[in-house]
């Protein structure tokens, strides 16, 4: 077994220091009843080509995005990743390291994570940002938790425009809670979230672009927030756009999150992903997550450190922040590195070419009949109906070789309000001749619908 | 609190004559917005005109001042930093708990396949079967290695796991009327997420004592059982690195109680393959398939916790999970009934999902068991080569995958467990995990895993012998001091909290007085 160093003498000599008769007898303290007494029926080892063998035929039956026009976003967004950001973080130094417990001889990692933190910050414009999450859905579960903890009141409201999932797993999170308001789905826009807030009211949700593409006005919501004691909780599920759209922070967030896949990670069928958490310094006391801070070792030289651990679990166990432990290190690597990479000149670009690319796209979709575009707004998603059910069509342009977008029914499967709008996303990547193929393509699929 | 967010001067401190800083290969390296600024980019993209009629006027106007870096720069600094860093693959990271194994580079070659990489989880079901299969082959070896009846991939890492794990048994028991279960038994060796957790969804927490021996009391428990209490949480092989040898009896004692076992399968790399947990009465578990099947720490995760559940919390499984159709695999993402809905939105940790399954493949049935079978080898060998000059607290078993010591033996010395484990350092060494379980003085838990052979498990027994030695001898400024071979010395934590500096700002920017 290529992965076992021992040879059979080398387990026998060992077996003798310890003064074990066998390897059965360090395990004297199984049950009898439970102790290989079994037949587990599983295959037994294998070389290494006849694994990737194995692989590759798993792998060959999945039409990867790459392989033709691709329109399909709804919270996972297909972005050009430079080479390096791969290649650097399949480094053994980064790929094969943890959680930075013994600072003097994890300064890469942490250092990487202050600068992560200071980019999230940046792009944010909060004060202070934490060292990742697992995602942006059980990152909105932890803002809605610490605004709680903050603000010692209990009501919660997401907004209509809240990603579906994002929304069951806040959902999940607080159980039975009869304080927790979970508006309709609002894929025109719409929405009376502020109308909702009161005295109780310890946040309000809000992602923009929102599930259905729309911008959101978040110094409104701010402010009607902030009116009644309540916090503004601002979700982004596509960090690109913070490119091009104003920060949060400036505009009276008190909480960030942002799902951040769309910078230096794939797609991988959805995970592993980013979450990224930004606050007001005031909030950061019940801020869930590693935090890296910048101090001085013993001879005075910069250094950096895990720190404020008594938010957490290892210390404060039942009375910690968060269970978190784990989150999502090299995933935040990969982000820190592209955005290095990108810089305020190729960030602001990308956002630029994302937004430019969707404004093609939504004309495009103008002119094909029966198709009509939901949004005012968008950043680089967007909503349309048809005049049919969705789903059929986007299986019927996926026979095609065109994966057209996410058929919200698929989302929202108990609403009939939804049944024929497509979620659609436009990146760098998309083509001219790929909005010409959709465009195509769902013309014929509505017209066979409709014969 | 006050807070400062205003960073440091650039520049290192006054003293920078010590091997820890700025050595010949390990160069200090300046933090990129040091090196770069914002008109530097490391990524070529055309400049387009924007039609802002679908901007709403809500284009950005703060400042991004995000510093880019070149290619060839950008390469350099994240190289330069890497080597700041201890690895598994440059030495032995010997971290209890955490089970820092060999990460096998056929895993990351085969998650990086477009088949896997590339794959949209909201694309049509029909153009990702593959991807189904793969779960689908997963769940069959993490079921058939714990004798269970249902598995829930999707959660994120190990203490999410331990969230959905508890959350099936908060609905299971709400489903059964049983609502005023509100208390969670938890020993006191146990992982601070196992409190963390039950605390999160509103159990009041009851610690169970641990007996002189190290393991839980069966009457302890029996005790401590009421018609309130919800669940026990056990880690087994427990934190203390020992089998617990009543498990049984405990499961029994707590199915009879009207309770459920969960169990903390952070420790699931010594019993893979040899011990099936579904047969010593647990209801659920996670695995950390960083831990257990080879997903690379990645500096701090991403990890994978599924949870496999018993036939009694099968039914209170989470959305996403597969199932055979007509027309194939079926992803089925709504469930109305007894549902916990969801903990994650999307499916779960697909690329650790290909990575787990490339190694259990790899290795097969019969070489899981025997890497359970090495790494319990290899603590057992670490404890008996060590035992006479260490001081071992619970001598009576066997220790399973881990070698706990408390520090008894550096009595009177002026050393404790930290300035060891920093000494340590020194000789090429990760540190073990220190202070933890909670229930043993300055505790020294020792992981070796199943990869390093035994030259280098001599090699560093040897190192532990003579460090313990040179304790005993009366040398506390060696330990006091270190190390002082690493990249930075100790550093000041005090300070970092106290004075938190959380992200960096241009010196030019900082008020006259940032301090």
């Amino acid at each position: 077994m290529r992965y076992l160093p021992h040879s059979a003498s080398e387990r026998a000599e060992m077996l003798g220091v310890i003064g074990a008769a066998d390897v059965d007898a360090l395990f004297s303290a199984v049950p009898k009843s439970a102790l290989k007494s079994f037949d587990l029926g599983l295959p037994a080892h294998q070389p290494e080509f006849l694994v990737e063998t194995h692989m590759r035929a798993l792998a060959a039956k999945n039409h990867a995005a790459g392989d033709g026009p691709f329109f399909v976003g709804a919270g996972a967004y297909r972005h050009h990743v430079p080479a390096t950001v791969d290649h650097l973080i399949q480094r053994s130094e980064w790929l094969t390291a943890y959680t930075p417990y013994q600072p003097e001889i994890s300064q890469g990692t942490l250092q990487m994570l202050f600068e992560f933190q200071t980019q999230v910050a940046k792009i944010t414009g909060m004060d202070v940002a934490n060292a990742s999450l697992y995602d942006g859905s059980t990152g909105t579960a932890e803002a809605v938790l610490m605004a709680k903890r903050l603000t010692k009141k209990n009501k919660i409201v997401l907004s209509g425009g809240l990603h579906p999932h994002y929304r069951d797993v806040v959902k999940a999170y607080l159980k039975d809670d009869p304080d927790l308001v979970c508006l309709s789905p609002s894929p025109e826009g719409q929405g009376d979230i502020l109308s909702q807030i009161d005295g109780n009211t310890a946040a309000i949700v809000v992602q923009t672009p929102d599930f259905y593409g729309h911008l959101r006005d978040l110094k409104a919501a701010a402010d009607a927030a902030h009116a009644h004691g309540a916090l503004l909780i601002v979700v982004i599920t596509e960090v690109v756009s913070l490119g091009l759209l104003e920060a949060p922070g400036a505009l009276g967030a008190d909480i960030v999150v942002c799902e951040g896949q769309s910078i230096g990670n794939a797609l991988n069928f959805g995970g592993p992903y980013l979450g990224l958490m930004a606050t007001r310094k005031e909030f950061i006391r019940q801020m869930p997550g590693r935090l890296c801070g910048e101090t001085v070792d013993a001879d005075g030289n910069r250094g950096f450190v895990l720190t404020l651990s008594t938010r957490e679990q290892h210390i404060r166990r039942e009375k910690a922040t968060s269970n978190i432990c784990t989150n999502s290190g090299l995933c935040a690597l990969a982000f820190s590195i592209h955005m290095s990479l990108l810089g305020e000149a190729g960030f602001t670009r990308l956002a630029r070419l994302n937004h430019h690319n969707a404004v093609k796209l939504a004309r495009m979709l103008g002119t094909v009949p029966g198709v009509e575009l939901l949004n005012k707004s968008f950043f680089n998603e967007m909503t349309i109906r048809l005049p049919v059910p969705a789903a059929p069509v986007v299986e019927m342009l996926a026979q095609a070789g065109v994966l057209a977008g996410v058929p919200v029914s698929r989302l929202e499967p108990y609403n009939p309000n939804v049944e024929n709008l497509i979620v659609l996303a436009a990146t760098e990547l998309t083509t001219h001749a790929d909005i010409e193929m959709l465009a195509e393509c769902l013309h014929a699929a509505i017209e066979e619908d409709a014969q | 609190m006050s807070m400062n967010t205003q960073g440091r001067p650039t520049g290192t401190g006054t003293s920078g004559s010590t091997a820890a800083s700025g050595s010949a290969l390990i160069p200090d390296e300046p933090l990129l917005f040091e090196i770069g600024d914002t008109e530097h980019s490391g990524v070529d993209l055309p400049e387009v005109t924007i039609d802002d009629s679908f901007l709403g006027g809500f284009e950005r106007k703060t400042k991004l001042d995000l510093a880019g870096l070149t290619e060839p720069e950008a390469m350099r600094h994240y190289v330069r930093l890497s080597r700041m860093n201890h690895s598994i693959d440059s030495g032995m990271y010997p971290l209890g708990s955490c089970t820092m194994k060999h990460n096998p580079r056929l895993n990351e070659k085969m998650a990086r396949l477009p088949g896997f990489s590339d794959i949209h989880p909201l694309q049509p079901v029909s153009t990702v079967q593959g991807a189904l299969e793969l779960m689908n082959q997963l769940s069959h070896w993490l079921l058939t290695l714990t004798n269970t009846a249902a598995v829930a991939l999707s959660p994120k890492a190990g203490a999410h796991g331990e969230l959905l794990g508890m959350m099936a048994i908060k609905a299971a028991q709400d489903a059964a009327g049983q609502a005023h279960r509100t208390v969670v038994l938890v020993p006191e060796s146990a992982h601070g997420t196992n409190p963390a957790t039950a605390a999160f969804l509103g159990y009041t927490v009851k610690p169970v004592p641990a007996k002189a021996d190290g393991t839980v009391d069966v009457e302890a428990v029996k005790a401590a059982l009421s018609p309130e209490v919800a669940a026990i949480m056990l880690t087994n092989p427990n934190t203390c690195g020992l089998f617990e040898p009543q498990v049984i009896e405990i499961a029994q004692a707590v199915h009879d109680a009207g309770a459920f076992f969960y169990c903390d399968g952070a420790n699931f790399n010594a019993i893979m393959g040899v011990v099936r947990p579904g047969d010593l009465g647990i209801d659920a578990m996670h695995i950390n398939l960083h831990k257990t099947f080879s997903t690379p720490h990645g500096g701090g995760g991403p990890g994978a916790g599924p949870v496999v559940l018993s036939q009694a919390l099968a039914p209170f499984a989470p959305v996403p999970f597969v199932r055979k159709g007509e027309k194939g695999l079926e992803l089925v993402e709504h469930v109305e009934e007894h549902a916990l809905c969801r903990v994650t939105a999307f499916h779960g940790q697909m690329g650790m999902y290909v990575r787990a399954l490339t190694y259990m493949l790899s290795h097969g049935g019969d070489g899981l068991a025997q890497a359970a079978q090495d790494a319990v080898l290899n603590a057992n060998y670490i404890k008996a080569r060590l035992q006479h000059i260490f001081s071992v607290p619970f001598p009576n078993y066997p220790t399973m995958h881990e070698a706990l010591f408390d520090d008894s033996f550096l009595k009177d010395t002026g050393v404790t467990t930290l300035d060891f484990a920093k000494a340590m350092i020194d000789e090429g060494f990760h540190p073990m995990t220190m202070y933890f379980p909670l229930v043993v003085h300055g505790a020294m838990l020792v992981e070796p895993t199943e990869s390093e052979s035994k030259q280098t498990l001599d090699r560093f027994c040897d190192v532990m012998a003579e460090l313990a030695t040179d304790a005993k001898a009366g040398n506390a400024a060696r330990f006091t001091a270190a190390p002082v071979k690493a990249p930075r010395r100790r550093l000041d934590e005090t300070r970092a909290a106290r004075q938190p500096v959380l992200k960096w700002e241009k010196p030019a920017d900082l008020p006259q007085a940032a301090e």
